[in-house]
């Protein structure tokens, strides 16, 4: 045990650390930005609402959100233990520091990765929290008819607090009661300071990825010759361009939708 | 025949030793020759120091060709001045203009502490290299040099890596003053190499927690270290020291035994 | 008086393994209680400490400089020789040992040069265990080259950085050593003198660069690996903390010094450009494999060529004089150091030199750049160009480079035995700190060869002998010769800080290696010895009432450490000219004018010098006391060297 902790307490242990929650975190990131594209369908918020539920209710997914979180804050508190120590090796600073030829995201990963966490907080905070531990989230009623699958949607109030969600039938209708997080979103992208927050952070995880992604495989020690391009191909247009631009679409779209309703 | 008419302005790091704090004093550098070395610059202030009686800037140097890596100098915030792929002797005046201020520091890292002025105490570097930077055979009784063929390609890489002067720009021009570089290169340079097999593993874990115990930063693969490497050391050697690290401490169930020291 | 070599009888090829057997053992359990104090952690000095204490002797190492891997060993480009014969062309431990005489212009001694060439094999399988990166060929083998004018392709080498590679390799069995504990490792830590206890060796006085400390080391033995002292010429290839006060304060304490004339000056160096110039680079000597060597026929033209008028490339091919084809045919650009290097310097004499101060001849790849392409010129060049480019800011794909001689190493050195002892019982001196197996000129990657067979191979069985002799019993520090040396030292420093005179130690030592270079240089006469004598006791005395030395002791002085180096450069200056007066032949690297051949060639006298001149110092301000070791040749036949 003790030399498994001698392991991680090592630079290159906690390094080790900084790569695995950092990639674990861009596995997340294609699941998130997957599921969230349901919000482009035109379905007055159906799988979108669907979707949010499945995610709370099924009880591995669950798990791994909170292997998740756990990712986060690992991820977040060794990169302040790691920039401490960094500090700490250079107590008198440069008087004069050059542009440096390394590129500015590998710099300020610190600052991006800030960005990222207080991005989380206020994101979690506003959806996350509220639909999960709060009443603030109002429900809805989708009937669906089996058989022309032709849906109705009504709002609807329960009559527990403590209601979740339902589904139940009516002859050839199907009657799914959930909270309208879609609703929600609506009213959150519907104002500029918040789409702003949004589009911020994302630019943040593009430097945050560009670097990042190819820098947890140098850690790891995947350098090859033949792979390492295409490793960084991914990491600044996948991960730096695709999935920032995707997330970053999502209050963009509804915020110009919300101006022309 | 000296065309020794530039003029400059030098702001350099005087501090008495590694206990008194520094200070940026101000000098002029006067009939500075385009073709100077620029620590013949400073051997010039030097002596017109001298003749006025005064301390003359201390900095380290020795061969003067770009090999012994004993020259340091952050020079206007780059370690060894503003060109790529040279220390600061091969560095020569024509790199900057008339008139020029010059901001020059030492290797600012805790594990590396000024020694007096420019010079500080690279000793980290040899405690790193004594903790396993070797292949532990003694003198004689050893194969013949050619009963082991080493693929050419390999025998490249392990020099381009073994070309490392120790000279610690990498320590200096890193953010977080990380010596991940340097330990690195040998790392990498007897990993690769048939005859540091049987060390391999070993090696890197004695190393990387002598590097740990000397206090340096931790390696965020910016590249400022292999931009400023005067041999143009590969960053590809930290991955290859990581995964040896992590093959030896996830993977290889040996226990690393440190070797007890006798005597003094 | 004649001195005893203590060449072991017999077959040349035989000598050296019977000495071996015949030399006593140290029980290995007495081993430990063996204390050997090493000076110096180049490839003579980090070898023989790592091979030491791998033995089981307790070694105390010391360095100038920061780190043991900064020792100027580290600089050498070239390459390695070994008589490995990997490519079936016909080398053999003899013929190294013949082409190493021979190169040496017949003034080493037969035992110790055959003794290197067959532990040369040895050293590559050393080097390569410890994972030194030679280069190889796609087979997966030894690359080798033919160097240095050698007919057979024996050199190994790790593109141009072999002695760094070298160094590295015995640095880190040295730090194998440090971490075992068997090496105690003193970095910035200068030598001043050396305890000489009834008659034997038995300690070192060093001081602390970093504090000014001056302490007392004890050791049953001491073994200078000091280097070369090159840097009495002051601009030389050697690196600027090169001194020779190791082994010269020795030599004050009863080492004979060898040879001290025997100066090599190398040919493919970068000019001179103006007086603010601190040092000298070389150029490997592989340029002069496709290089060609030439300057203006006439004055006329090198008088434009000077001015900037016109350029080296539009010389037309009739204009230019390819001297060294033109004198050696058979040879060509590839004749030995000292030829090559005598001849640029008849050029510049003659009014042809080129370059802004003419102190140059040019270097030519044009017509292997049109033979070979550019490229493949890069890839054998590259780096050596680039550094050209970067010191010079020309480009010599474009023009050709502009090449001078330039002091590069010293034969010369502290006299030994075929045991690498001194005239000081238990004062043991390696690598080119010693004068042994060069004679008067030394082969290219010959040094790398004998630093490394000295501290792998020779002294791990030489020293051996001695410490059986004298016993395992501890070293008195108490006996009054340690406190009197002490003493002594601190006396030579106070003096020096005393003085606070108007001229800076570095102009005293540019004008020493100007009277040097001028008088004792490349070519030396008679009269122009006998001034440089005068000057130099001039300059002596001016040093002792002029210098200015800043600062104090109890701190770390630049100014102090150079002015001591800088004192004993002016003495042994002194010592060189006395040799070169006396040795009334030319012969290697040193060139007497008054002993040419008609053609201007160097001409032996074996008659009156086949003798190692070993010198003993008599007292301050005394003629040092000539002391002779005739050399006999009992295998090779002398004759006279042609290169033609």
């Amino acid at each position: 045990m003790s030399e498994t902790k001698q392991t991680f307490n090592s630079s290159l242990g906690k390094k080790l650390i900084m790569a695995l929650t950092g990639l674990f975190l861009c596995t997340f990131l294609i699941v998130h930005l997957g599921g969230n594209l349901l919000l482009f369908s035109n379905d007055g918020g159906y799988s979108f609402n669907m979707y949010a539920n499945f995610l709370t209710h099924f009880p591995p997914i669950e798990v791994v959100a909170y292997v998740l979180y756990a990712s986060i804050l690992v991820h977040a508190l060794y990169a302040i233990i790691l920039t401490t120590k960094n500090r700490k090796a250079r107590p008198v600073t440069y008087a004069v520091v050059n542009k440096s030829p390394a590129s500015w995201s590998s710099k300020n990963m610190g600052l991006l990765g800030s960005i990222l966490f207080l991005f989380i907080v206020i994101h979690m905070g506003d959806f996350w929290y509220k639909y999960k531990f709060t009443n603030t989230v109002n429900f809805k009623e989708y009937r669906t008819n089996l058989a022309t699958g032709e849906r109705t949607e009504t709002a609807y109030t329960p009559e527990k607090a403590d209601f979740e969600h339902s589904q139940s039938f009516d002859g050839n209708t199907e009657i799914i009661r959930v909270k309208d997080l879609h609703a929600r979103v609506q009213s959150s992208f519907s104002q500029l300071w918040y789409v702003a927050i949004y589009v911020i952070a994302m630019g943040a995880l593009t430097f945050h990825m560009v670097h990042g992604f190819q820098s947890a495989f140098r850690t790891l020690g995947w350098v090859h010759r033949k792979y390492t391009p295409i490793v960084e191909f991914i990491g600044t247009w996948f991960f730096g361009a695709i999935i920032p631009l995707g997330f970053a679409a999502m209050p963009v779209v509804y915020y110009f939708m919300s101006l022309s309703k | 025949m000296d065309n020794a008419n530039m003029k400059l302005t030098l702001k350099v790091w005087r501090q008495k030793d590694a206990k008194t704090a520094g200070k940026f004093e101000t000098y002029k550098a006067e009939n500075i020759s385009p073709d100077m070395s620029f620590l013949e610059m400073l051997d010039i202030v030097n002596e017109s120091l001298t003749h006025g009686g005064q301390e003359p800037i201390y900095f380290d140097h020795d061969c003067r060709e770009g090999i012994c890596g004993m020259c340091s100098l952050y020079i206007n915030g780059n370690p060894h001045g503003p060109k790529r792929a040279i220390t600061t002797c091969q560095l020569h005046m024509r790199s900057f203009h008339d008139g020029e201020t010059i901001t020059i520091e030492p290797w600012r890292a805790a594990p590396f502490p000024v020694v007096k002025d420019l010079a500080v105490d690279r000793s980290a570097f040899d405690r790193i290299q004594q903790a396993g930077g070797y292949i532990s055979i003694n003198t004689g009784g050893v194969p013949d040099a050619n009963a082991i063929p080493i693929p050419k390609i390999i025998a490249d890489e392990a020099f381009n890596s073994a070309t490392c002067i120790g000279c610690g720009a990498c320590v200096a021009a890193c953010k977080n003053a990380s010596a991940m570089l340097f330990v690195s290169a040998k790392v990498s340079q007897l990993g690769m190499l048939p005859q540091g097999q049987p060390e391999r593993y070993r090696r890197v874990q004695t190393m990387v927690t002598q590097m740990d115990e000397e206090g340096f930063g931790n390696c965020t693969n910016t590249g400022a270290c292999e931009a400023e490497c005067p041999k143009e050391i590969s960053l590809t050697n930290i991955s290859r020291m990581n995964n040896d690290f992590l093959s030896a401490k996830l993977f290889r169930q040996e226990e690393v035994h440190e070797i007890k020291h006798e005597g003094a | 008086m004649g001195l005893d070599a203590k060449v072991p009888q017999g077959p040349l090829a035989e000598k050296w393994s019977k000495h071996k057997f015949n030399l006593k053992l140290v029980n290995p359990a007495n081993k430990r209680k063996y204390d050997v104090i090493v000076v110096g952690t180049g490839l003579a000095g980090a070898s023989a400490a790592a091979s030491l204490a791998e033995l089981g002797y307790n070694v105390k190492a010391f360095c100038f400089q920061d780190s043991p891997r900064r020792a100027h060993s580290i600089a050498a480009q070239g390459g390695i020789n070994a008589a490995k014969n990997y490519r079936n062309d016909g080398d053999s431990v003899y013929r190294l040992f013949y082409d190493t005489i021979k190169g040496g212009d017949y003034r080493a001694r037969e035992a110790n040069v055959h003794r290197l060439a067959e532990v040369s094999v040895n050293i590559i399988d050393q080097c390569v265990a410890q994972g030194v990166p030679f280069a190889r060929e796609y087979g997966g083998l030894l690359d080798n080259r033919s160097f240095g004018g050698a007919q057979v392709s024996r050199t190994f080498y790790a593109r141009g950085q072999t002695g760094q590679q070298l160094l590295l390799g015995a640095y880190s069995a040295l730090n194998r050593q440090i971490h075992e504990g068997k090496v105690k490792m003193y970095t910035r830590t200068e030598m001043l003198d050396v305890v000489v206890v009834d008659g034997k060796a038995q300690g070192i006085i060093t001081r602390n660069l970093k504090t000014g400390e001056i302490d007392t080391h004890t050791g049953h033995a001491v073994l200078l690996c000091t280097g070369g002292y090159g840097n009495v010429f002051f601009l030389s290839t050697n690196a600027m903390g090169s001194n020779v006060t190791a082994a010269w304060r020795a030599h004050k304490r009863g080492a004979f010094f060898a040879n001290p004339c025997y100066t090599q000056i190398h040919p493919t160096c970068i000019p001179v450009t103006g007086t603010h110039q601190s040092k000298l680079t070389l150029m490997s000597e592989s340029l002069r494999n496709d290089g060609r060597v030439w300057a203006p026929k006439t004055v006329e033209t090198a008088e434009k060529l000077r001015k900037g008028q016109i350029k080296a490339s539009e010389v037309k091919e009739d204009d230019r004089d390819y001297f060294l084809e033109r004198k050696y045919p058979a040879f060509g650009n590839l004749v030995p150091r000292d030829v090559a290097s005598r001849n640029a310097k008849e050029m510049s004499d003659e009014g042809k030199g080129v370059g802004a101060t003419g102190l140059a001849v040019y270097l030519d790849f044009a017509d292997s750049i049109k033979r070979l392409g550019e490229e493949t010129v890069r890839a054998k060049y590259g780096n050596l160009f680039d550094m050209y480019i970067q010191i010079t800011d020309e480009n010599p794909y474009q023009q050709p480079m502009r090449i001078y001689p330039a002091v590069h190493y010293t034969m010369g050195g502290l006299w030994v035995d075929y045991n690498l002892q001194t005239t000081v019982p238990g004062l043991y001196c390696l690598g080119e700190a010693n004068f042994s197996d060069h004679g008067a000129n030394r082969l290219g990657a010959s040094a790398l060869m004998q630093g490394l067979s000295d501290g792998y191979f020779v002294i791990p069985y030489t020293l051996g002998d001695y410490l059986a002799t004298i016993g395992p019993k501890p070293i008195d520090a108490s006996h009054p010769a340690f406190a009197q040396t002490k003493a002594d030292v601190i006396n030579t420093i106070n003096k020096l800080l005393a003085l606070k005179g108007n001229k800076t130690v570095s102009e005293y030592h540019r004008e020493l290696g100007l009277i040097m270079w001028e008088y004792c240089g490349m070519a030396r006469s008679a009269e122009g010895l006998t001034k440089a004598k005068n000057l130099i006791q001039a300059l002596k005395t001016d040093f002792w009432k002029n210098a200015i030395i800043t600062g104090e002791n109890e701190e770390i002085n630049a100014a102090l450490e150079q002015a001591g180096r800088v004192a004993d450069f002016i003495e042994l200056g002194e010592l060189m000219i006395d040799d070169a007066l006396m040795r009334n032949e030319s012969c290697g690297g040193h060139f007497r004018i008054e002993s040419q051949t008609p053609e201007g060639e160097a001409l032996r006298d074996d008659e009156h010098f086949a003798f190692v001149a070993a010198w003993k110092f008599m007292g301050e301000n005394q003629p040092e006391e000539l002391n002779k070791e005739e050399l006999v040749f009992e295998n090779v036949h002398l004759a006279q060297r042609n290169y033609k």
